[in-house]
Order: C-alpha cells, then structure tokens, then sequence
C-alpha cells in the first residue's frame, strides 16, 4: 500500500485527465446537455412531423376561435359564442372558486379535527382519529364520487325537495337558498365595510404604539367588531335598507328563483375539504405538539390563564411549524381541484380537455395548463412564505 | 447479639395501601377522561348521542339490512320501485358486489386466461411476504427475484404471446389488477429515479442541479392530472410517425415520472438531515462518490425518511385511480363503470359499490401506513432525540 501511494505521488498529476475532478465534471455536464439537447432536436422533429401529417395548426391563434358549447356554471358572463380564450378564462375562475372554498372550509374542519386529537376527552380524541385514519386512506376521487354518486344524485327529485331552515331547499339540482338582491344605494353598506376595517387597522396601530409605550391595554378586539358591524348596518340604515331577498319558489317541475349551488361544485367541495382536512388535522396536531411543554408552564407561573396561554404563546410558536406544510396542502387541494373533471363541474381542466378535442391542439393546451397551474403555485407559496416570514421568530 | 434500648423494631414493610377510591378503577377512569370538566361531560355527552345516531344506522345499512345474494336489481329494490324490500328501506347491494367481484379485481382479462392473473398475484405475494418479514433469509437473493426477475416474468405472464400463452391485449385488463400494476411500476421506478434527482439536485455540476430543479419543480407544481394528460396526448405526438405506444405505458410513464418527482423531494430531506462530518467522514476514507453515496449516505438518509417514502408510496397508490380520466379503468373506474350498468342501476348501488372500492383502497393504504411505522420503530438505533 505505502509503496503504491508513493509511487502514485510521485507520478506527474496532468498525465492522467480522467482521474482530475473539474475535467470529469465538465465532461459529464457537456455529455448530459448534450444528450438533451439531442433528446429535445429529435422529439420536437418527430413532433412537427407528425403535426404535419394530421393537419394540426400550431400557435395560440385558436384561442380567439367561437368556442360553441356551453358552461353550465359560471362567475363571468359566457355564452357559446364567447372566444376559446374566455371559456379558459371562466374555467380558471371556477378552479378558483372551488380551491379558496375548499381552503377554507378545510382549514377550520381540520383545526378542530386536530384539537380534537389532542383533546384530555377520550372519546372526542378516539373520534378525530378515526376520522383521520379512513380519510387519509382513501383517494380523493373515490370521495368526490361518494358524494356526487352516493349522496347529492339519489336526493329526491325537485318537486319533492328536502325543505331546510331559511328558506332553503335541497334536492337532486343541488342545493337552494334565498339570493340577496342589492337595491339602490348599497355602495354605502361596501363604503361603510372599507371605513370600519380602515378604522379598526387604525385602532389596533394605535393601541399597540399606546400598550408598548405605557403597558395599558384597550380592548381591540371588541372595537373591531363593533366598527365593522356597525358602519355597514348604519350606511344600510342610511340607504333606506335597499335588501331584498329572492326565496326560491316550488315550480311544477323545478324550483325558480334563490341561488342555486350545483351537485357537481358540492360534491367536489364537500370532498377536497373532508379530504384535505385529515391532513391539515395532523398537521396541526405535529405543530401544537411540537411546542415544548415548558413554554405552556412558563406561561402559567406568568399568571396567564388557560386561553391567554393557548393564544399568546402556544399557538404563535405552533404556527411557525404548522405553515409550511400547511402550504403544501393548500397546494394540493388546489391540483387536487382538477378531479372535477370526472364529474363534469366546468374546472380549467374540465374545459381545457373539451377544447382539446375540439381543436387537437395538445402542445398549447398543455402549456397553458402548466402555466397557469405553476402560477397559482407559486402565488399561493408566495404568499404563504410571506406569512411565515411574518410569523418567524425574531431573532436579536 | 446486640442491646437495643428500643422496645420493638418492625420486621416487614408496611404494606402498600390501595390508591384512594377517586383515584383507581372505571370510575376514575370515567371521571380522567371522559367527564374531567363541566365542558368535558358536555362533549362526551354530545358524542355519545351522535354516535348513538350514526353507528347503528351504518351497521345497519352494511350488515342487517344488506341484501347479500341475488341476480340482478329487483333484489335491491323497495316494493314502490318494483321489488321486494318494505317501502323506506335502506341496506347495502352487496349482490351487486358479488356479481360483478370478477370485473373488480381483473377488468374484462379473459375468463378463462384469469389463472395467469392470479399465478402473478400467488407470484406477487409469495416474494413479497419474505421481503417484509425482517427474521426471514435470504433477503439479497429475494430482492433480486423481487424487483428484477419479477417483472418480466409477470410481463411474459399477464401480456403472453409467448410459449403458446394467448396475448391478452393491455386495453382488456382493469380493477384491481390495473391498480397494482400502475403502483408496482411506480414503486420500482420512482425510487430509484427518485434518488438520482435527488442526488443532481444536490450536485455541484450547474447543469446537472438546473435540471433536476427544473424537472422537479415542474412537476410538483402541476396536477397528476395534466401529466397523464400529457402523457396520455403528447407521447404520441413526440414519437416518429407511425410508432404507437400502449396506453397502460403512457399511463405508467406518466406516474412514474410523477412519484420520482415527489421522491426525490422526499430523499432531498434526508440528505440535508446528515450531518456533514458523514460527507467528510466518507472523503477521509478515500471513497469515490458512489461509494460514498452508496455505503456511507444513503444508508443514513433513506432510514430517515422511511415515512415520507411510505407516504408517497400511498399518495401513489391513491393517485393511481385518476388513469379513470384518461378512460383506463383502475379498480374504482371499473366500479364506476358498472354503476352505469342497467342491470343493477339502484339507488343503493352507488354507495354499494365505492363502499366497496374505498375499503379495498383503505386496507392496502392503512396496512402501507402501519408497516412503515413498524419499520421506523425497528430501524430506531436510538441515535435520535
């Protein structure tokens, strides 16, 4: 051995090139991106090609084409006759719609799943956990057809509706509830939202300047809810109430009127919330855990009480582990929102799939796909790095 | 022997009392965590009734009011809608189950070519268990036999054409056979590749770490969907003109390159977790990358995301029914499918059916999920916090 290495140092180090790490690194690297590019040059040939021979246009030209069908649920205006490109547009707004829904209504049930889990009651915990354990082991699909399948489409048909509280029905069409319908002068109901929030912002700036300078505390919260209630209820005043409300009727053969929630959107809502849940809910559960059990003592020898303790010291340091993978569950729910096209709520895949096989123009539609999916991503990690940035712990 | 000026010394010890009556036994129990605080019993309370509700009305849909034998729909029909169950009742069509349980488990393979689906699953299964069961022998000649020669044996088996076996065309097969192909491959696949992009992501060669990035970050940010979608319209469209690929190919191409991308996420993890005195450890003794790699590392590494990989082991599995979008029919597409059948077309069939299907799916999941727990347990050398 000592021989060996004697001899190896005494050899010159350039007479062997293969053996020095910054050639065989660039070799490597030259080799890779080389092969790529030939992979790239070989599949764009064949793709061209065979564009070609099936008289495939290329290009975004197409998005200004009638689209010629129709989009049963929608949050901008849309006819048949609207532009490919609006049809996208309204597809996206639905994925929108059905992800912040769902986010939200994910958020709190798996809050209180995770609580409960935690819960000193044996029956709330065993409860959360089974609850837990079925929902994260079932796809996602499978839920959303439960529900759509199961559930929403063997409800009885409209004329015999299941009659709830306030005037709202439930039936195979999905679910009714009164609309309100805005009369003259309800700008000053928003105008008086925007001053109440712009007060209560003012208020809690002010109140903190006032507790770090002098140690006296004032009572933000119940201020805040007093200035957002109240300014809308007297700009409502002001305007004469101009609310009306618009019940749904029993017609012969449906019901007229109201607001109508399809099956479709509330079986892929009702599952992307449950099944996202589940895991918001151990999410929450590793985060409250992860806060050693001296911070909660110290807390309580500081003359806190129980609910002060859990708000201003447990569940800040919690949010700090609990943000970052909660991401990437909003995230999820989100792509997960695409499975609305199994049944046929009018998602941006839903109808991006119905103009691909109007135009056959995959490359495109992919594309704008990837684009736009890639961009709700990045926004929504976006925003929620800025929070946890927000949340971090200072450091001095 | 020795004088003591105390009258009496205790010989025994005093026997330890029984803890007091608020303390022991079902009562304290009770009190501890059922009923600790006025909040407390009024949870449990309201839990109770709710369970009271819903518990015997599942039962009794899944078992006591089931409908377990008969040939076609009138056995899960109430009187009002032609059948022969009283007016509001409710139970489960386990009929239906039963009758098309063939479709579920092979899709439309053959009748009389099912026995090579079930000698590949006796295959699956006999190579599987020994790989699973730690005090069992032979694990490097079992893995070799597992992941190498498995696959094409099963290949040869499930598609034929080969020695006198008739070919079975891949558009034919579904249910639950589909299921555990998609996720076998993924399996196979995802790992390995999945380790390499994590080891380029963490390269110090430019154009090796862009890519990764790139592959894995795209990948992540968009849904399975659109990349069977992708696989599904674009492979065709990048192969020369004339060359067709098999759909199942597609489809597994699609989640293969899917799960690699979560994977090596996943392996990422781990390899930031190993402390650097390994890397360093690992030079000092003279080993090439690979070995490193290899001996030193990756050893470390993949013990400690052993969760993150099960657990995308199971979000693979669970991902595998969305090939229904591209019209392949997985073990809960063929239960859709047959929903649509007017044969057995009841308001009890649908619930009847995913029932079914979310149970099969629960147990491969929850037995997933178990065993890498178990895993973690035995593979703790203690070392952690």
């Amino acid at each position: 051995m000592a021989i060996q290495d004697a001899v190896k140092a005494s050899e010159p180090a350039k007479s062997s090139l293969i053996y020095d790490p910054r050639f065989r690194s660039i070799f490597f690297q030259v080799l890779i991106v080389g092969l790529l590019v030939f992979a790239i040059w070989w599949i764009v040939g064949n793709t061209i090609e065979n564009l070609r021979r099936s008289n495939i246009p290329t290009g975004f030209e197409f998005l200004r084409g009638r689209a010629g069908f129709d989009i049963s649920d929608r949050l901008i205006a849309y006819s048949s006759d609207s532009t490919y490109g609006r049809a996208i547009l309204v597809g996206l707004w639905n994925t929108v719609l059905v992800a912040v829904c769902g986010i939200v209504t994910a958020t709190i049930i798996g809050f209180m799943v995770g609580i409960a889990r935690l819960s000193h009651n044996w029956l709330i915990r065993k409860i959360a956990t089974v609850y837990i354990e079925i929902f994260r082991n079932i796809p996602p699909l499978l839920v959303i057809f439960f529900w759509y399948l199961g559930v929403l489409s063997i409800l009885p048909a409209p004329r015999d509706s299941i009659v709830l509280p306030f005037g709202s029905y439930l039936n195979s069409r999905g679910f009714y509830f009164p609309k309100f319908v805005w009369g003259e002068g309800a700008w000053l109901v928003v105008a008086g939202l925007i001053i109440g929030i712009g007060l209560s912002w003012f208020v809690a700036r002010r109140a903190r300047a006032r507790q770090m300078a002098t140690g006296q505390q004032f009572p933000v919260f119940w201020t805040s809810v007093a200035l957002i209630i109240g300014f809308p209820l007297l700009g409502f005043a002001v305007a004469g109430f101009p609310l009306t409300l618009d019940f749904p009727k029993a017609g012969t053969f449906n019901l007229t009127g109201g607001f109508n929630v399809k099956p479709e959107f509330l079986s892929l809502y009702l599952a992307l919330s449950f099944y996202t849940a589940a895991f918001i809910a151990e999410i929450v559960r590793a985060g409250i855990l992860g806060v050693s059990k001296g911070q909660g003592e110290a807390a309580a020898s500081l003359g806190l009480r129980s609910g002060q303790a859990l708000r201003l010291v447990i569940i800040p340091q919690a949010m700090r582990i609990i943000v970052p993978p909660l991401t990437s569950q909003y995230l999820n729910l989100t792509k997960n929102s695409s499975l609305a096209v199994a049944i046929g709520y009018p998602d941006l895949y839903a109808i991006g799939g119905t103009i691909l096989n109007q135009t056959g123009q995959a490359i495109e539609i992919v594309a704008i796909f990837m684009v736009i999916y890639l961009g709700i991503s990045l926004l929504t990690s976006g925003f929620m790095n800025w929070f946890n940035a927000k949340m971090a712990l200072k450091e001095r | 022997m020795q004088e003591h000026d105390v009258s009496w010394v205790r010989t025994e010890m005093v026997l330890a009392e029984a803890a007091p009556r608020s303390q022991a036994g079902f009562g304290a129990w009770f009190r501890k965590n059922l009923f600790a605080t006025p909040i407390d019993a009024a949870l449990t309370v309201l839990a109770l009734l709710a369970l009271a509700w819903a518990v015997p009305q599942i039962l009794n849909w899944a078992f006591f009011s089931a409908q377990w034998t008969g040939a076609d729909r009138s056995a899960c029909l109430t009187v009002a809608q032609g059948g022969s169950h009283p007016d509001g009742w409710s139970g489960a069509c386990w009929a239906f189950v039963s009758a098309k349980f063939g479709q579920f488990m092979f899709g439309r393979y053959p009748i009389e070519e099912r026995w090579r689906v079930i000698l590949t699953g006796i295959l699956f299964v006999a190579l599987l268990a020994p790989l699973l069961i730690p005090r069992a022998p032979y694990k490097g000649l079992n893995a070799i036999l597992f992941f190498g020669l498995f696959p094409f044996v099963a290949f040869f088996l499930l598609v034929g054409g080969f020695f006198g076996l008739p070919y079975v065309e891949t558009s034919l097969w579904g249910g639950l056979l589909v299921t555990l192909v998609l996720s076998y491959v993924g399996i196979v696949v995802s790992l390995p590749l999945g380790i390499i992009l994590a080891l380029g992501r963490r390269s110090h060669m430019p154009a090796v770490k862009l890519l990764s990035v790139i592959f894995i970050e795209t990948v992540r940010g968009v849904p399975l969907v659109t990349v069977l979608f992708m696989a599904s319209f674009m492979l065709p469209l990048f192969a020369p003109p004339g060359v067709t690929f098999d759909k199942l190919l597609r489809a597994l191409i699609g989640v293969a390159l899917f799960a690699s991308a979560y994977m090596a996420e996943v392996v990422r993890g781990g390899l930031q977790a190993i402390p650097k005195g390994q890397y360093e450890g690992a030079d000092s003794l003279g080993l090439g990358y690979w070995q490193k790699m290899g001996l030193i590392i990756m050893p470390q590494a993949l013990k400690l995301v052993i969760p993150g990989i099960v657990n995308t082991f199971i979000g693979m599995f669970k991902d595998t029914t969305l090939v229904l979008i591209i019209s392949m029919f997985d073990l809960l597409g063929i239960v859709k499918q047959n929903l649509a059948d007017a044969n057995w077309a009841t308001p009890q069939t649908a619930k009847t059916g995913l029932v079914f299907a979310g149970f099969v799916f629960w147990i491969f999941c929850f037995s997933m999920s178990r065993y890498s727990m178990y895993m973690e347990r035995r593979l703790d050398t203690g070392l952690r916090r």
